[in-house]
């Protein structure tokens, strides 16, 4: 039953993030993103991390995904044009990117022996609970540095964005 | 119970990795470049999770929150500074962003 | 295994079934109560007291013509519809309407299932539903659309803070997510109730949620994304027929669910306000004796002349319900659903009240308002409540 549902969210997550990369609309990417960021809060549900996977949906996809599809509603984002560029770099990159991909694949297997296994429900310390001990106590100092780092975030895009006042 | 291979967590964080680094690569487009590193990081948080997960500490589950809202203030002042370069060019290709002076 | 499957097919099926009839005659109520606020009858004439209405309405709006303009984005046109109505009807799966009953051999909870993160998932899933209203609204095409489109999402995301945060307030005293276990803690009478319970009494927190729930749902006060006379009609201004309909049974469901999340937050849940000891069994009976009482007495002496053999017949209704709270085998579920649907009413009812009462803000004063006075009303009674729970325990 893990291995079901960790097949069919990861290969929709696989889709998804090709889809993204490979749509010429912002707003078809930006929707596959929102499907990416889902899967993956059902395959954190199923390594036992609750409050991770809520956190994903509510802060992930449903406030960042958000500020993304209104910027391309305002800015009337069309499709995008091709422009000429060499084939040598096209031809070059996807393969390299492969290989890139089966080198980190290769050291992933090689370190993670075949039982190392997981199961739904064997690790119950990813509960609200649990975190919110950890926040506060081992990590407060960077808590806090992250605060002041979202307040200083929330300045700087209110003065880039808003109209002079004549 | 069929049991999932914590290296198969992990492979799948390298391809959504790998796949995020292709469209920062290859897209022209800002809007499309910026989704591709929100993509980057959501394939490092899964690997945080699998490995809170391996060494049964909740310490990777912090860390995935860290990244998460690291994440988010970054989209938000890296949409605004888009915003305020389409003003005044109204073109969103990263190209054509390549002299200093308008 | 397979009863579990069996048992809970069987509740997602009662529950949906009474949700969809519910949400039909919650739009019955709504015109019927604003109708009264106005001083005129509402709709009459359809079956007694409009009753088939609701009917009539579903049949109308299934058999008008399904206008496709061919200049929308074909693929989220169709699809903004869906995924509003399938968010606003996914939080219905957590809330718990009742205590543990017995059904024969099975014991089974009056909820469709427990999530020890329920509060969150509920939040998670209404900040996925500003997606239907954001692509409606582009798809559409139209400028009055998107307009409408991106204030109403401007207006749900920025209503979410103030929202989360009076959420936040009451779990300090219950001090769990799962909202079975929410309820449980608030169990004895009505000082119990989140509300007017412990170190620090909710009340401000229940007036912040239930105003971001107004406006998270677009209700008046707080409807200028969907109002006629400004917007065309918003982000439906495209939309015929059952698609329409779906963005209008989206809203009630949003509705039904911050009603049901407020009683479960504030208001105790299914609990009884005071005490089997006190007669708190005996409660439904009485109302609904009353009720029909009142009924029979105004069909002797009718306004009108219709109402001398309909009000009668509801007056008999409302006894015999009366008589079927009497009864102990039904007692265990009737009772614990009676309370919570009475409560679930009395917010409903609030709603269309202010509906009908209000007029709506204006976007700027509305955007004002959260940013520069809820939000920060809410921080604070968070603090408050956060320093008298830490000073007492």
């Amino acid at each position: 039953m893990d291995l079901v549902l960790f097949l069919v969210f990861a290969l929709f997550a696989v889709a998804c993030a090709i889809n993204v990369v490979v749509q010429t609309h912002p707003i078809a990417s930006a929707i596959s993103l929102i499907g990416v960021m889902a899967s993956l809060a059902v395959l954190y549900l199923l390594l036992g991390a609750e409050f991770i996977a809520a956190a994903q949906v509510i802060v992930y996809a449903g406030a960042v995904m958000v500020l993304f599809v209104f910027v391309i509603m305002l800015l009337n984002a069309g499709t995008e044009s091709k422009t000429g560029r060499s084939l040598v770099a096209q031809a070059l990159g996807v393969p390299s990117l492969v290989a890139l991909l089966g080198i980190l694949a290769f050291f992933v297997q090689r370190l993670f022996p075949r039982e190392a296994s997981s199961r739904f429900g064997a690790f119950t310390g990813g509960s609200a609970k649990a975190v919110g001990k950890a926040l506060f106590t081992t990590y407060l100092l960077p808590f806090e540095a992250t605060s002041i780092l979202i307040l200083i975030a929330i300045v700087g895009a209110i003065v880039l964005a808003h109209k002079e006042m004549d | 119970m069929a049991a999932v291979p914590i290296s198969w967590f992990l492979t799948l964080s390298a391809v959504l990795f790998v796949t995020g680094a292709a469209g920062f690569l290859f897209r022209r487009n800002i809007i499309t470049v910026f989704m591709s590193i929100e993509l980057m990081l959501n394939a490092v948080n899964l690997s945080f999770v699998t490995f809170a997960y391996q060494f049964k500490k909740v310490d990777g589950h912090l860390l995935a929150l860290f990244v998460m809202v690291v994440a988010a203030a970054e989209a938000a002042v890296g949409l605004a500074i888009i915003l305020t370069v389409f003003k005044r060019r109204p073109s969103l290709n990263i190209d054509e962003v390549n002299s200093m002076k308008n | 295994m397979d009863s579990f499957i069996v048992v809970s097919l069987i509740k997602t099926v009662v529950v949906f079934a009474v949700l969809l009839t519910t949400l039909a005659y919650l739009q019955w109520v709504e015109r019927k109560v604003i109708a009264h606020i106005q001083v005129r009858p509402g709709p009459y004439v359809v079956g007694p007291h409009g009753l088939l209405q609701p009917l009539a309405d579903v049949v109308k709006l299934l058999t008008k013509e399904d206008v496709r303009p061919p200049f929308v984005h074909k693929a989220l046109y169709l699809a903004a519809p869906f995924m509003a109505m399938t968010m606003a009807l996914l939080s219905i799966c957590v809330i718990p309407f009742g205590p543990a009953i017995r059904v024969g051999p099975i014991t089974t909870w009056m909820q469709l299932t427990d999530l020890n993160i329920g509060v969150l998932f509920v939040l998670a899933v209404s900040s996925m539903g500003v997606y239907g209203v954001a692509f409606a609204g582009w798809a559409s095409n139209n400028k009055y659309a998107l307009l409408g489109g991106l204030r109403s999402s401007a207006q749900m995301i920025s209503y979410e803070l103030p929202m989360s945060i009076a959420i936040a307030s009451p779990l300090l005293l219950s001090n769990t997510l799962s909202l079975r276990a929410l309820v449980e803690s608030q169990a004895g009478s009505f000082w119990h109730w989140n509300v007017l319970h412990g170190p620090f009494p909710q009340i401000f927190a229940f007036v912040i949620f239930l105003i971001s729930a107004f406006a998270e749902t677009n209700r008046i006060p707080f409807d200028l994304p969907e109002a006629e006379n400004e917007l065309v009609a918003g982000y439906h201004t495209e939309y015929s027929s059952m698609k329409f309909a779906s963005f209008f049974m989206a809203e009630y469901s949003n509705m039904i669910t911050v009603s049901c999340m407020a009683v479960l937050l504030f208001l105790g849940g299914w609990m009884a306000p005071w005490p089997v000891r006190y007669g708190s069994s005996f409660t439904p009976v009485v109302v609904f004796a009353f009720a029909g009482l009142i009924a029979l007495y105004h069909g002797f002496h009718p306004a009108r002349r219709r109402d001398s053999y309909t009000l009668p017949a509801a007056g008999l209704v409302f006894l015999a319900i009366a008589a079927i709270f009497l009864l102990p085998m039904v007692q265990a579920w009737l009772l614990p659903l009676f309370w919570f649907c009475a409560k679930v009413g009395a917010i409903l009812f609030a709603f269309i009240w202010v509906r009908g009462t209000l007029p709506r803000f204006r976007y700027d004063q509305l955007m004002g308002f959260t940013w520069k006075f809820l939000f920060p009303a809410a921080m604070l009674n968070l603090l408050v409540t956060g320093l008298l729970v830490a000073w007492v325990s």
